[in-house]
C-alpha cells in the first residue's frame, strides 16, 4: 500500500523505445506548458488593471510572430509523428523467426495455445529474449491483449486474425489485461505473462499438460473436414494446393493479388466465396459455424506448416523452391479443374 | 412577436410569466434558458454517475457495486455528459442567447425551429432517461459492436434512440446558426468585425450539420443489427465490426470540436474583455476555428491504431492528427499574447479563463502523446486517455462554459452574483479538477485500463487521490449552482455594461428587451475596439 509505483516496469524490447518517445514528448510539452503559464503569470501581474476604466494598449498582432508559433509547433509535431510512426512500424513488423502462440479471447478469459500443444488460460508462459508472436482471434466480441510492461496492445476482433509480437527481456510475472470493454467481467479478463529463462521454459513446456501438437490437431481437422479431398498436395485437386502457400502472393480471379497471411487463410475458410484463386471455381462451402475459433487456429497452424519442405504428408511432386509463389502451380493447374 | 411589439422595452424575462409564455416562446433568449435548465439537469445526472464511479474505484476490489451496475454507471455517465451536456452546453445555452445579439439581430433566423430543437433535445433526453430508469445500458458511451449488437442485454436501442433524436436538435441548431450568421448581421457587421465567439459558433455549426447525420446512421445500423441481424457488423454474416468504429468516430471525433470550439469562442470573449484589448491576431484565431473544424473531420482513425486498421491508414490519421494540433496551439499563443500590455482584470470570468488556459493546455498537449502511433499503442484505452479527454472536455469546455455563464450572467439575469464566491468556486474547481485527473495520467501510463470495475491494488493510492479530487470538484460545481440560484432572485441589479466591455450585447439593457434592439444597430468598428471605446459610447 505504501509502495506507490509511478512508472511501469520495462520488460520488453519495445519498452525502452516507447519510453524514450514518451520522455521526448513530455520534455517538449512541459517546455511549452511552462512557457505559457509563466507568460500568463507575468502578463497578468505586470499588466493588471490599476484603475477601473483603464483599457489595454492596442496591439493588432504580428505576422512574424504568428508564422513563428505556427511553424515551430508544426516542425515539432512532425518530429513526433515520424518518431511515433517508426516505433509503430517496429511493433507491426515481427521478425521471421518468432515463436508463435495462438491466442483466443472469449468473454471473459484469454486462451493460449502453444504450437507444441500446451494450452493455458489467463496465464502465458514465454521464454526470455526470444521473439514471440501472438496470433489473435476472438470468439465473441472485441477484446484487446495488453501487457503494460511490454508496451504492446492489439485488439482481438471477431472475424479477423490480428497479430502482436514482443521480445521479453526480463524474467518475471507481468500483468495481462483485456483493454477493449467486453461486458460484465471485463475487469476480470486479466491474467499474467510469465517470462522464463530458456532452460526453465523448456522444462515448463515438457512438464505441461500437452493436449496434442497443434499441427497434428490441425492435420486431423484437415482430414476430418475433408479439406484434403480438394486441396491435394499435387495441383490436380478441385481447389488450389496449399503447399508452401503461406506468405506468398496469390493471384485472384478478379486479377487482383493478395498476400496469403493469416487473415487470408481465415477468410478463405470462413467466407470462401470472398476471394477466388485464379483458375478455380467457387465450389468451396463455408466452414462458418463448423469450426471453432480454436480449431481455426489449429488449421492455420497446420496450413502454415505445410511448406514445400514441411512436415506435411509425404509428397511426390517436386515443389517449387521456397520463396517462389505457390500461386503459379495453382494457376498452371487450372485446366484440370472440373 | 405579437405580444412583444405591444410594449417596447419590456425585458424578455418580464414578457409573460405563464407556462405557455416559456414553453411556447420563440424568443432565443428564453429558449437559451430552457436549454440552461435542460443541460444543468443532465450535468447533475451525469455528475451523480461520475461520483458513484469514483466511489467504487476507492478500493481495488469491486465491492460497492456489482460489475454490471458499475458498467452501467460509467456508460450512463458518458452518455449523459457527452450527448446531453457537453455537446449542447455552450452552443445551445450561450450561443442561443448571444449569437443573434452579438451580430445585431432580433432573433435567430428560424425562431420556431429553435424552439423545436429544444423539444427534440428534451424528447431525446427523456428516451435516454427512460432507458436509465428501466435498467440502464452497459455498452460504454461508444456503443462498440459487436458487443452492443450481439452481446449486451441492456437497453441499447432505447438509449441509442435518445441519442439519435437529440442529434436532430444539434442539426437544427447548427442550421439555424449558419443561416443567421450569413443573413442577419446588422449593417456594417462585416465578417471580420464579428466577435470570435461567432466565428467559433459558425465553425461548430458546420460540424453539427456535417457530422451528426453520420452518427445517427451508425446508431440506426446498430438498432437494425440488434433487431433484424442485417449483418453489417456481424462477421459471421459477412459484416465487419470495425466498420462501426469508423462510422462512430467519424462523428465523435469532430464532436469533440463541437464541445471545444464554442468554448474557445467564449474564451476569446473573456480574454478580450478581461484584458480590455482586441484579441492578438484576430484573423488567425478566426481561421484556426475553421481549420480545426475542417481537419478535425479527417483524424478519426487515431482512435483505432490497435483495431487492426492498416498501417497506411494509421499513418495518414496520425499526420493529420498532428496537423489539427497546430491551430489549437496558435489559439493558445494568441490568447497569451493578448494579455501583453492589457488591462488585466481578476474578475471571476477572467479567473475561469485562466483556469481554462491551464487545463486546456494540459489537455491539448497530452493529445500529442496519443497522436504518436507507437506511443498510443501503449496508452490506448487506459486512464491516460481518460485523463486526456477529461482535461479537454471537462477542463476546457466546462471551465469556458462556467466562465461564459459568469461573464454574461448580468446580461442574462439582469443581476450580479457574489464576486468573492465566484472566484473561490473557480479556484476550488481548478484544484479539484487537477487532483481528480492528473493522477489518472500516471495510472494510465502504468497501464490501468479504462472501464475497469476492479484493479490491481498497487494502484490504489493514486485512485484514492483521484476520488478525493472528485469530491472537491463536485463541491466546486455545486457552488455556482447555489449562488446563481440566489442571484436570480436576490442578486443586486446589474447595469447594461458591468464589465466595461465592447460588443453589441453590452449596448442593450440587462436583461435585454424581447426584441433585443429597439433600432437595428449600425456597426462602424471592429470587434474589441477598446482603444476607441469612449468615442463610441460617448
Amino acid at each position: 500500500m505504501f509502495n506507490i509505483p509511478l512508472f511501469p516496469e520495462q520488460a520488453s524490447g519495445f519498452a525502452g523505445r516507447v519510453d524514450n518517445l514518451y520522455f521526448f514528448i513530455t520534455a517538449v510539452t512541459a517546455f511549452f506548458a511552462v512557457l505559457v503559464v509563466v507568460l500568463v503569470f507575468v502578463f497578468a501581474t505586470k499588466y493588471r488593471r490599476r484603475h477601473a476604466d483603464q483599457v489595454g494598449v492596442p496591439v493588432h498582432g504580428a505576422l512574424a510572430l504568428e508564422i513563428t508559433w505556427t511553424l515551430i509547433p508544426l516542425v515539432l509535431a512532425m518530429v513526433m509523428f515520424v518518431w511515433g510512426a517508426s516505433v509503430y512500424f517496429a511493433l507491426a513488423k515481427p521478425p521471421s523467426d518468432t515463436m508463435e502462440i495462438y491466442t483466443v479471447g472469449k468473454r471473459w478469459m484469454w486462451k493460449f495455445q502453444h504450437v507444441t500443444g500446451q494450452r493455458e488460460i489467463n496465464e502465458l508462459h514465454v521464454p526470455v529474449n526470444k521473439p514471440v508472436k501472438l496470433i489473435i482471434g476472438s470468439e465473441d466480441v472485441i477484446h484487446s491483449v495488453y501487457v503494460p510492461a511490454f508496451r504492446v496492445k492489439m485488439d482481438a476482433v471477431p472475424g479477423r486474425t490480428t497479430t502482436l509480437w514482443f521480445t521479453a527481456t526480463k524474467p518475471g510475472r507481468y500483468h495481462l489485461f483485456c483493454t477493449e470493454y467486453c461486458g460484465m467481467k471485463h475487469s476480470g479478463m486479466v491474467g499474467w505473462v510469465t517470462v522464463m529463462e530458456p532452460q526453465a521454459f523448456q522444462t515448463w513446456l515438457a512438464g505441461g499438460p500437452a493436449s496434442g501438437n497443434m499441427l497434428e490437431a490441425g492435420q486431423k481437422l484437415f482430414t476430418d473436414l475433408a479439406c484434403v479431398t480438394c486441396h491435394r498436395d499435387d495441383s490436380g485437386g478441385r481447389g488450389p494446393s496449399l503447399k508452401g502457400l503461406f506468405g506468398t502472393t496469390v493471384r485472384l480471379q478478379t486479377g487482383a493479388s493478395v498476400k496469403a497471411d493469416e487473415n487470408y487463410l481465415r477468410e478463405s475458410i470462413m467466407s470462401p466465396q470472398a476471394k477466388i484463386v485464379e483458375g478455380y471455381q467457387p465450389l468451396m462451402p463455408t466452414f462458418q459455424g463448423l469450426v471453432s475459433e480454436e480449431q481455426l487456429m489449429q488449421l492455420l497452424a497446420y496450413i502454415k506448416s505445410i511448406g514445400p519442405t514441411g512436415t506435411a504428408a509425404p509428397t511426390a511432386t517436386t515443389a517449387a523452391p521456397a520463396g517462389q509463389p505457390a500461386a503459379q502451380p495453382a494457376a498452371a493447374g487450372a485446366p484440370a479443374t472440373p | 412577436m405579437d405580444t412583444a411589439t405591444a410594449a417596447p422595452r419590456v425585458d424578455y424575462l418580464e414578457n409573460g410569466h405563464t407556462w405557455q409564455s416559456w414553453l411556447l416562446t420563440r424568443d432565443h433568449k428564453r429558449i437559451a434558458l430552457l436549454y440552461l435548465f435542460g443541460v444543468t439537469f443532465f450535468f447533475a445526472v451525469g455528475g451523480l454517475f461520475a461520483l458513484m464511479v469514483r466511489l467504487e474505484l476507492l478500493t481495488p476490489l469491486g465491492d460497492l457495486f456489482e460489475a454490471e451496475t458499475y458498467n452501467k454507471l460509467f456508460t450512463m455517465h458518458g452518455v449523459a455528459m457527452v450527448f446531453f451536456f457537453l455537446i449542447p452546453a455552450v452552443p445551445a445555452v450561450l450561443g442561443n442567447f448571444l449569437v443573434p445579439i452579438m451580430i445585431g439581430a432580433k432573433d435567430l433566423a428560424f425562431p420556431r425551429v429553435n424552439l423545436l430543437s429544444w423539444y427534440v433535445y428534451m424528447v431525446g433526453g427523456l428516451f435516454t432517461m427512460g432507458a436509465v430508469i428501466l435498467g440502464g445500458v452497459d455498452t460504454g458511451w461508444t456503443f462498440y459492436t459487436p458487443y452492443s449488437t450481439a452481446a449486451s442485454n441492456t437497453h441499447v436501442i432505447m438509449t441509442g434512440l435518445g441519442v439519435f433524436i437529440s442529434g436532430f436538435s444539434s442539426i437544427l441548431t447548427g442550421f439555424n446558426f449558419i443561416v443567421t450568421i450569413h443573413k442577419m448581421r446588422a449593417p456594417g457587421m462585416t465578417w471580420f468585425r464579428l466577435p470570435l465567439f461567432i466565428w467559433a459558433h459558425y465553425a461548430t455549426a458546420l460540424i453539427m450539420i456535417l457530422g451528426t447525420p453520420v452518427v445517427a446512421i451508425a446508431i440506426v445500423l446498430v438498432a437494425l443489427e440488434r433487431t433484424l441481424h442485417i449483418g453489417i457488423f456481424d462477421p459471421t454474416l459477412g459484416g465487419d465490426p470495425v466498420l462501426y468504429q469508423h462510422l462512430f468516430w467519424f462523428y465523435s471525433h469532430p464532436a469533440v470540436y463541437v464541445m471545444v470550439l464554442p468554448a474557445m469562442g467564449v474564451i476569446s470573449e473573456l480574454i478580450a474583455a478581461g484584458a480590455r484589448k482586441e484579441i492578438f491576431g484576430y484573423k488567425f484565431v478566426a481561421f484556426s476555428s475553421l481549420g480545426i473544424a475542417l481537419i478535425g473531420f479527417f483524424v478519426w482513425g487515431h482512435h483505432m491504431y490497435v483495431s487492426s486498421q492498416s498501417i497506411f491508414a494509421g499513418l495518414i490519421f496520425s499526420v493529420l492528427t498532428y496537423l489539427v494540433a497546430v491551430p489549437s496551439a496558435v489559439k493558445v499563443f494568441n490568447w497569451t499574447a493578448t494579455l501583453y500590455k492589457g488591462s488585466i482584470s481578476y474578475d471571476a470570468p477572467m479567473i475561469y479563463a485562466f483556469g481554462f488556459l491551464g487545463l486546456f493546455l494540459i489537455g491539448g498537449l497530452t493529445g500529442l502523446f496519443l497522436g504518436a502511433m507507437g506511443l498510443d499503442v501503449h496508452v490506448h484505452d487506459t486512464y491516460f486517455v481518460v485523463a486526456h479527454f477529461h482535461y479537454v472536455m471537462v477542463g476546457g469546455t466546462i471551465m469556458a462554459y462556467l466562465g461564459g455563464l459568469h461573464y454574461w450572467w448580468p446580461k442574462i439575469s439582469g443581476r450580479l452574483y457574489p464576486e468573492g464566491w465566484a472566484r473561490f468556486a473557480a479556484l476550488v474547481i481548478f484544484v479539484g479538477f487537477n487532483l481528480t485527473f492528473f493522477p489518472q495520467f500516471l495510472l494510465g501510463y502504468m497501464g490501468m485500463p479504462r472501464r475497469y470495475h476492479m484493479y490491481p491494488e498497487e494502484w490504489q493510492v493514486l485512485n484514492v487521490l483521484s476520488t478525493a479530487g472528485a469530491s472537491i470538484l463536485g463541491t466546486g460545481y455545486l457552488l455556482p449552482m447555489i449562488y446563481f440560484t440566489w442571484s436570480w432572485r436576490k442578486g443586486p441589479k446589474a447595469t447594461a455594461n458591468p464589465w466595461g466591455a465592447t460588443g453589441l450585447e453590452w449596448t442593450i439593457p440587462s436583461p435585454p428587451p424581447t426584441e433585443n434592439f429597439i433600432e437595428t444597430p449600425i456597426v462602424t468598428a471592429p470587434a474589441y475596439d477598446y482603444a476607441h471605446q469612449e468615442e463610441h459610447v460617448a
